[in-house]
């Protein structure tokens, strides 16, 4: 056995072996920026509670302003609401130090702007940082390991970016860079995975190579995973439960049959949708009323 | 079922995540580090030993030049009867020692260390505000910390010679109140927009210079005279006491700095994504806040305001070595101290014998430098 597997596997370790069901237990929470203002209209989330199982592909889903994005930090540990609990594995959220919340989540924002020129490999490699050992001086004259270097590379090699390793993130177009960034959050060797919009700006092809990562995560390595998407056909086809948002409170919560139909999603998107099977799958299939459709009968 | 079944069924068959890598890791390894992917222990001594030596010579040969010129040879004999080889005495290098060692020597060391303190201040400014123009000159950082100074000067405390070592302490309040207030005025909803925090440096500088230029003008006319030439940027060291705890500060807070070097690679993704990734981001920035305030004091309290340095000698030697902080804070600071050496001996002789500031060659360096990165290179600044 060699260097590699023994990385990928401690990771995924603790799931195999006797781990908890349930990942994140979420309770009443609730969320707004501004913490000081008086007005009790603005809460971006409103007594959002439920459960994300270990090993679970969980996607959430609503209209713009709804909650997403914050919710998603949230659960990443960058934002704390003011009411409510939050439990990872069973540990309370609020006693997490982020250096222990980096070695069990990973969390791929939205906004993957780098101003920096970094290389590619540089990036990626600082997603080893939290796993690292750090002594007194280890912040200027500590340096990767052999280990640090063999994961960092697969999780290169896994979102078909290792040719890439020379070049400046900057100088990237952003599909690349949103790639780089995937592969950082994999080279933390997480047991969760938190994904902002994570086929934003990809082409057709490398979004269905990051479903597909994102599959195989959770089969060969157990991962839990909740991603935040616009893109309602993605999330029926690659996640085991959708999460429906609106205007900060859980409007459903279910496997995509039960998420995924007419009635809920005019509710909350107010227009009209067509709903019918996936060819291939049989799993819903959302599609826009065309220019006939659209006036209404 | 029909054709796109099997189509769509197949698309998964393939698996990316488990599959061994075409090459283990020692050879990734080996590969990366020849090809500069990654910073490697090896390169950190190539960059910083070179840059050393480097340093050492620009030191060497700028102790020629001043008011008198004093060969080269002459340099090397003195040299060489300090450190205790080489020939015992040469003619003529009685007077040539003594202007050498209470004048020069001195103003080279303080050069040296004053470059070297204000580009490692950059880099930490910019790390921190994620901004690759960030100087502590251009955002009032050095204002506020000439102000506390200029303030315990009109109140006479720190110009006698007991009080001197008070100084960088009101040069550190000051500029940790400036640093604190642009950060307070550029953030907005957890972002630092790259304009706000030029906007809110420059709005802040010009009241803090108008606060000291109000100070030198209710001070009596002698006194004023001295202290403007102090804030024009000035690398006279009266002694080696001085000097030796103006070096103390510089090299322990660049210390102090180096051990955050990983943390601020880190910083420069943003604070959200550092602190997902690991980072304790309010505990590190305090601390970079504070560090940066300390050596602003300590530099400003000794060579007044000296613009620029801290940008393009970060800027310069980003390109050369790369971005990763545990190089680029040791190649910065030696870099900045050569600079500041060869703009000072630029200063001291172009005129000669008469000077003209150092700040004024700095700003004449740096300032078409950032002219030419905002107008034309947007591109690097997002």
């Amino acid at each position: 056995m060699n260097e590699q597997h023994i990385a990928w596997e401690a990771s995924a370790n603790a799931i195999v072996l006797g781990a908890p069901r349930i990942a994140y237990e979420i309770e009443s929470v609730r969320f707004r920026y501004h913490a000081g203002s008086s007005d009790g209209a603005d809460w971006i989330l409103d007594d959002v509670g439920f459960q994300v199982k270990a090993g679970e592909v969980l996607g959430i889903v609503g209209p713009n302003g709804s909650g997403k994005t914050s919710l998603l930090k949230i659960l990443a540990n960058v934002l704390s609401p003011q009411q409510g609990t939050l439990h990872l594995f069973g540990d309370d959220l609020a006693t997490l130090t982020p250096q222990d919340m980096a070695r069990l989540v990973a969390h791929v924002p939205q906004d993957t702007q780098q101003s920096f020129p970094f290389t590619v490999a540089e990036t990626v490699v600082m997603g080893r940082f939290a796993q690292r050992r750090h002594t007194f001086w280890s912040g200027c004259f500590g340096w990767e390991d052999e280990m640090d270097i063999v994961v960092a590379a697969q999780a290169m090699a896994a979102v078909d970016i290792a040719h890439l390793a020379w070049r400046l993130v900057p100088d990237l177009s952003g599909g690349e860079r949103q790639r780089t960034v995937i592969a950082r959050a994999l080279a933390q060797s997480p047991m969760v995975l938190l994904l902002d919009e994570p086929t934003a700006f990809l082409d057709l092809q490398h979004q269905i190579d990051i479903c597909r990562i994102i599959r195989q995560l959770k089969e060969e390595r157990g991962l839990t995973i909740v991603l935040v998407s616009h893109d309602l056909n993605l999330v029926s086809q690659y996640c085991d439960r959708i999460l429906l948002l609106d205007r900060g409170r859980v409007v459903r919560l279910g496997c995509p049959e039960e998420v995924i139909e007419p009635e809920a999603l005019e509710a909350v998107y107010r227009c009209r949708v067509l709903v019918d099977r996936h060819p291939g799958t049989g799993l819903p299939r959302v599609t826009l009323p065309g220019r006939h459709l659209s006036g209404g009968t | 079922m029909a054709t796109p079944t099997s189509q769509f069924a197949s698309a998964d068959s393939s698996s990316i995540v488990s599959s061994p890598l075409t090459k283990d890791g020692a050879e990734q390894l080996r590969q990366w580090k020849s090809s500069g992917a990654i910073l490697t222990f090896q390169r950190w001594v190539t960059i910083i030993g070179g840059l050393a030596v480097a340093g050492l010579v620009v030191c060497v040969l700028c102790l020629q030049f001043g008011a008198t010129k004093i060969d080269m040879r002459t340099v090397m004999a003195v040299l060489s009867r300090w450190s205790g080889i080489g020939a015992p005495d040469t003619a003529g290098t009685d007077t040539s020692a003594v202007i050498m060692f209470h004048i020069r020597l001195p103003r080279v060391l303080t050069g040296f260390l004053v470059g070297g303190g204000l580009a490692i201040v950059g880099v930490t400014l910019q790390a921190l505000l994620r901004n690759p123009l960030a100087d502590p000159y251009i955002l009032g950082v050095s204002s506020g910390a000439a102000l506390g100074v200029s303030l315990a000067m009109l109140f006479g405390i720190g110009t006698t010679l007991a009080f001197l070592p008070g100084l960088p302490l009101f040069g550190f309040v000051g500029g940790l109140l400036s640093l604190v207030v642009m950060y307070r005025l550029a953030r907005s909803r957890g972002r630092l927009p790259i304009q706000s925090v030029l906007l809110a440096g420059v709005i802040l500088n010009a009241m803090l210079t108008a606060v000291i230029m109000f100070i030198t003008s209710i001070m009596d006319p002698n006194r004023s005279a001295g202290l403007m030439a102090w804030l024009m940027g000035s690398l006279t060291v009266s002694n080696y006491g001085i000097l030796s705890m103006f070096a103390l500060y510089v090299v322990g807070g660049a210390s102090l700095l180096l051990q955050k070097a990983q943390t601020m690679n880190i910083l420069t993704f943003g604070e959200e994504t550092a602190r997902s990734l690991g980072v304790d981001t309010e505990r590190v920035k305090k601390r970079l806040f504070f560090l940066a305030a300390l050596l602003t004091g300590a530099v400003v309290s000794v060579s007044g305001m000296i613009g620029f340095v801290g940008m393009i000698v970060p800027h310069a030697v980003r390109m050369l070595v790369g971005s990763d902080h545990r190089v680029l804070l040791p190649a910065s600071m030696l870099a900045g101290g050569m600079f500041l050496v060869a703009a000072d001996t630029v200063a001291r002789t172009i005129l000669a014998p008469a000077e003209i500031p150092v700040g004024i060659v700095t700003a004449l360096t740096g300032g078409p430098m950032f002219l030419y990165l905002l107008l034309w290179r947007k591109d690097q600044l997002v």
